[in-house]
């Protein structure tokens, strides 16, 4: 069973803790001169002398169903581009397909660490998971439904996926603690929010209200893992700082906000759930 | 204390198990560990790395040896994997070449000190300093894409300063080519050096050949291209070095005593428990491979192993910052150059050299862009509190920037 909290052990990484070789270190590098004089101006040259070739990570591949060449054609005729929209629900789809994966590695950790005050239960966390699958299927079905292939790499999706490889690494690293793996995690779920609310934004002007709509829950959910998650790494923090009167303040309070920001996730999702019952009988 | 490898057997090779689990241990910590166990760890890579290539090339030359190669390789290969995968996930390849650097610099410097040939031991000085500089081109590319200090890998063991600059080590082969030990009056320890250092820089120079794709930076390609370059002209000068004469046998035999005194010497100055249990555990079993390999030297060659290897080790390889000497080395030697098989003063440096390096370094050289005006400095070179207040001092970002 792992213990969570940050130990005080020899961390060797620092330069004070070799006083003698430090001062050597630093008096051979203030009597050497560069082998050539300049600054990052090089560096930056040497960029744009690639940066000038203008070669890209690759493209959207056009629709391969006769109903995608439709809707495209649509969207153009609106005055859109519609390789835009499909680069961006391949991105999502991508994520969410990750996020499901990452959710299960913090699952294992879960199960291996001492729980504290204010942490997630394993429903809770399990609660997130299939909510992160069951939004990967809809975009699936989405992409789908609008002629794409949902199968494809877009450009977006593989720019995301280099973006979140830091991310399976701390996840997936035996050696990093369940605090420490929910930080990764809240890396995720603060794109997660910011990106469902971007791809509602194009949806809608793009002409697809219906699609908005979909993604309207999707986003509700994912602020609701934000929230918690939010608070889950408040209380954790707060809790391994120690039992001091101000942190314990202050644990009180972040043991209420979760508790407040659930039920107000909750509420919030009920409420869209009835708005749209209250529609679908309409 | 010296190893008596004639009387110690080891562990027989029908011995040494290995499981899956047994294989991907848990790594040493980047951050606690002393710098040398990655030291350590990288080396006995490297030195596992050329037992399996030496026992592939010698399988494909020699029918009779094919399946004791292959038994002895067997467990080479899961040595091999054990001890590389005790690197840890979160060192970066950057900071695993900063480790491999450090590695080449601190490594050669302990075997040039250890070497009484004065020839091998002016081509490990020679080589040093060009490893010596790499370090420091790495470190500044570390610090200016990255934003992260090299020193927190070398822990002030190594001084980051330049070398022989990288933009002239550029040679012809003709210049990389360099004159053998003679098998029959070389000191055991010669042989044994000069195998250490070839296993080290082979592994530098497949390593860079594999992660260099992996970086998205041009100016990290371009660098990652040039110091490959200059591993691969490593490689040539150091395999120079062992007397191509020697038998197939006689060099497997040869192997097989530099596994035995590089784990033993891991296991003397190792300062993670967990890790001397496993170099304890492989200097039992390289002493397996020995001792068969000894029988089939006088099985097959009808030779007895006493006429190529010493009764005890050498002195173990003591795994210490050799500061100054790698400084009273940089002081004397960092204008030599190499013209044929010769080490000469920079005024004699050979005309096809300097022709090949002119053509390579036409379109500028990426070591000397990377580090211009670069100065390592505690913390990286943002941290230049008091020069300029603001940790943006001059030199330190782009002119656009800085304005």
């Amino acid at each position: 069973m792992m213990k969570e909290g940050v130990a005080i052990g020899k961390n060797r990484t620092g330069i004070d803790l070799s006083p003698i070789d430090k001062q050597q270190l630093i008096e051979a590098t203030e009597a050497t001169i560069p082998s050539m004089e300049g600054d990052m101006s090089e560096i930056a040259d040497m960029r744009s002398e690639y940066l000038e070739n203008g070669e890209r990570l690759g493209s959207v591949p056009p629709p391969a169903s006769v109903k995608g060449i439709a809707a495209n054609a649509l969207d153009a005729l609106k005055g859109g581009n519609p390789a835009v929209l499909v680069d961006k629900l391949g991105e999502r789809l991508a994520f969410e397909r990750t996020g499901t994966r990452l959710y299960e590695a913090l699952i294992a950790k879960h199960q291996n660490t001492e729980s504290f005050p204010g942490a997630p239960t394993l429903e809770d966390l399990r609660h997130i998971q299939t909510e992160e699958l069951e939004h990967f299927e809809m975009l699936r079905d989405v992409i789908i439904q609008l002629g794409g292939d949902p199968t494809t790499v877009t450009p977006a999706a593989d720019v995301m996926a280099v973006s979140s490889l830091g991310l399976v690494q701390v996840l997936s690293d035996p050696r990093t603690t369940f605090m420490q793996s929910l930080e990764a995690i809240l890396t995720a779920e603060l794109v997660d929010s910011d990106s469902w609310a971007m791809l509602i934004r194009l949806t809608k002007a793009m002409g697809h209200p219906l699609v908005a709509q979909k993604f309207e829950k999707a986003l509700a959910e994912e602020e609701e893992h934000l929230s918690r998650v939010r608070s889950w790494i408040q209380a954790g923090t707060l809790g391994l700082a120690g039992p001091g009167p101000v942190v314990k303040e202050s644990l009180k309070e972040a043991v209420k906000e979760t508790i407040a920001g659930v039920a107000q996730s909750v509420a919030k999702s009920v409420a869209k759930d009835q708005v749209k019952g209250v529609k679908k009988k309409s | 204390m010296a190893l008596d490898i004639m009387n110690e057997r080891g562990v027989t090779l029908d011995k040494q198990d290995f499981d899956w689990k047994d294989l991907v241990q848990t790594p040493f910590s980047k951050l606690d560990d002393d710098a040398f166990t990655r030291v350590r760890v990288i080396l006995m890579n490297g030195i596992e790395s050329e037992a399996i290539r030496f026992s592939h090339a010698c399988a494909r030359m020699n029918k009779a040896l094919q399946l004791p190669l292959a038994r002895v390789r067997r467990a080479e290969q899961h040595q091999q994997i054990l001890v590389n995968w005790l690197n840890p996930p979160d060192q970066s390849p950057l900071e695993t070449t900063i480790g491999y650097e450090q590695t080449a610099v601190e490594i050669t410097a302990i075997v040039a000190q250890n070497e009484p040939d004065p020839y091998l031991k002016q081509v490990y000085e020679f080589g040093m300093l060009e490893d010596f500089d790499h370090l420091y081109r790495f470190a500044a590319l570390m610090d200016r894409v990255e934003g992260r200090d090299a020193n927190n890998i070398t822990q002030c063991y190594t001084d980051i300063i330049p070398g022989r600059p990288t933009s002239v080590e550029h040679r012809a082969p003709d210049d990389d080519v360099r004159e053998p030990y003679d098998r029959a009056s070389a000191a055991p320890i010669t042989k044994l050096n000069a195998l250490v250092i070839v296993s080290a820089e082979h592994q530098v120079h497949d390593y860079y050949a594999n992660v260099g794709p992996f970086f998205a930076d041009p100016v990290a390609r371009q660098l990652y291209a040039e110091i490959l370059s200059i591993e691969e002209q490593h490689v040539t000068q150091y395999e120079c070095l062992m007397d191509p004469f020697e038998s197939w046998l006689e060099k497997w035999l040869l192997h097989e005593a530099t596994e035995v005194y590089t784990y033993y010497s891991c296991l003397q100055t190792e300062t993670n428990p967990r890790l001397k249990r496993i170099w304890e555990r492989f200097v039992a079993y390289e002493l397996g491979h020995l001792h068969s390999v000894m029988e089939l030297f006088k099985r097959i060659e009808n030779r007895d192993p006493a006429e190529v290897l010493p009764a005890t080790l050498p002195e173990p390889i003591s795994f210490t910052s050799q500061r100054k000497y790698v400084r009273e080395v940089l002081r004397s030697q960092v204008d030599l150059r190499a013209n044929g098989t010769r080490i000469v003063p920079v005024n004699q440096d050979s005309d096809l050299s300097i022709r090949y390096r002119e053509r390579m370094n036409q379109a500028g050289s990426p070591s000397e862009r990377v580090a211009a005006g670069y100065k390592w400095r505690p913390g990286t070179e943002l941290n230049r509190l008091g020069a300029s207040g603001n940790g943006h001092g001059k030199g330190v970002v782009t002119k656009e920037v800085s304005r």
